[in-house]
């Protein structure tokens, strides 16, 4: 089983996140290319230690973390804030509660 | 009698035409001021795509280029987009590459990196911008302690200290915490020791080294990640330690809590990215081809 921050499972993290960007042409992608050839390049074999290794490791793990922190904020940020100002009643809702309605006022007796 | 006075008339005015365009061009640099700030401005708002194609290339001196179809990409103030490695001009194209209908420049964090370190846009030296970031040292997150609640006093403890063993044994310092008010007494030999290293990083790389520093509002945690000591998530969630600790108390909001926490992540994320592509000197040596 890969670790959790094995490179294999983060370079598949990163392509999975250009595939949610690009759609299905994401492999004609720069970006695509270039983390392919930069996984394939500080491929080692053995269980050897390797600096550089480890700076590649980190720095991939945060682009990873770029693209899909990116990608969570954009979608609450689409579904919470993107409209504007709500009315009361929505914001009234988003917590959970109810405007009052008026005794003996408008459309009351109906 | 009569020429005197002309001629004082004539200095007068002089004097009096002198200071008015003074004040004109005053006014004038103003509002080229007022204009720069309103393309800065520009970042929270969003602006329909007007290209389909996104290439880099590598212009003069060796910096790389974006291209949006035909045209250069620019700077918000009129500069050629330049950056100095092919890795931070992909991650700048892929920002660009992947906006649907309308640019959202929020979401753009590495490229608005890329045009702060270009323009510059507070006109501040290398100095300064170290002092700016060292004044978050004086009152650094993790050096500020509860009292009460226990749980959150030993949460604090546990989850803050070995960072804190980790940097005063990694940079051969003392900072110490504190739960007063006044925070913790922070000798001068630890701010010096940090100003040093600070100015060992380029200029580039000290405009996202200020920017992680100042969204996390941590000198230790955000040098605890540019050395490789922590993730992203890890120092966010240290970053927040409070409120995740409050979370569990009261229960998760996403529209609030999530929000901040992603954009937190997303913010911290491309500054620690921005900063090692920016320090990032590497050069592939060819071997000389033997006849």
């Amino acid at each position: 089983m890969a670790a959790l921050n094995s490179p294999l499972r983060v370079c598949r993290g990163i392509l999975k996140e250009l595939r949610i960007l690009k759609g299905p042409q994401y492999k004609q992608t720069m970006a695509y290319n270039y983390i392919l050839q930069q996984f394939r390049k500080n491929q080692v074999t053995g269980e050897r230690y390797c600096r550089a290794q480890r700076e590649a490791l980190h720095a991939s793990g945060t682009y990873l973390c770029l693209l899909s922190s990116s990608r969570h904020h954009l979608a609450l940020h689409n579904l919470y804030h993107a409209k504007g100002e709500r009315s009361t009643e929505e914001a009234a809702g988003l917590v959970g509660l109810q405007l009052p309605t008026q005794p003996g006022g408008k459309g009351w007796e109906k | 009698m009569l020429r005197s006075l002309v001629a004082l008339h004539c200095r007068l005015g002089q004097t009096v035409a002198f200071s008015q365009r003074h004040l004109i061009q005053r006014q004038q640099s103003l509002v080229s001021d007022l204009q720069k700030a309103r393309c800065y401005g520009m970042a929270t708002t969003e602006r329909k795509k007007f290209y389909e194609d996104v290439s880099i290339s590598q212009g003069e001196g060796g910096l790389y280029e974006i291209n949006l179809d035909r045209r250069k990409l620019k700077t918000p103030k009129g500069k050629l987009f330049t950056v100095p490695n092919e890795a931070l001009a992909i991650a700048v194209a892929t920002e660009w590459d992947a906006q649907k209908d309308t640019l959202k420049f929020y979401t753009m964090h590495m490229t608005t990196l890329c045009n702060t370190a270009l323009d510059n846009p507070t006109q501040r030296d290398k100095d300064q911008i170290i002092t700016a970031a060292l004044k978050y040292l004086e009152t650094d997150t993790i050096c500020y302690r509860v009292d009460e609640p226990p749980g959150l006093v030993e949460l604090q403890q546990v989850e803050w200290d070995p960072v804190m063993d980790w940097i005063e044994k990694r940079y051969n310092v003392v900072i110490g915490s504190s739960s007063s008010i006044m925070g913790p007494q922070i000798p001068e030999k630890t701010k010096e020791t940090f100003r040093q290293h600070l100015n060992s990083y380029n200029f580039w790389a000290l405009t996202g080294l200020e920017y992680v520093i100042t969204q996390l509002k941590s000198v230790i945690l955000t040098f605890g990640m540019i050395d490789r000591y922590l993730t992203v998530e890890q120092a966010v969630l240290l970053s927040r330690l409070e409120e995740e600790y409050q979370i569990q108390h009261w229960g998760n909001v996403e529209w609030a809590h999530d929000y901040d926490m992603y954009e937190l992540r997303a913010r911290t994320a491309a500054g620690t990215l921005f900063v090692h592509l920016a320090s990032e000197s590497s050069t592939v040596k060819r071997k000389l081809l033997q006849d």
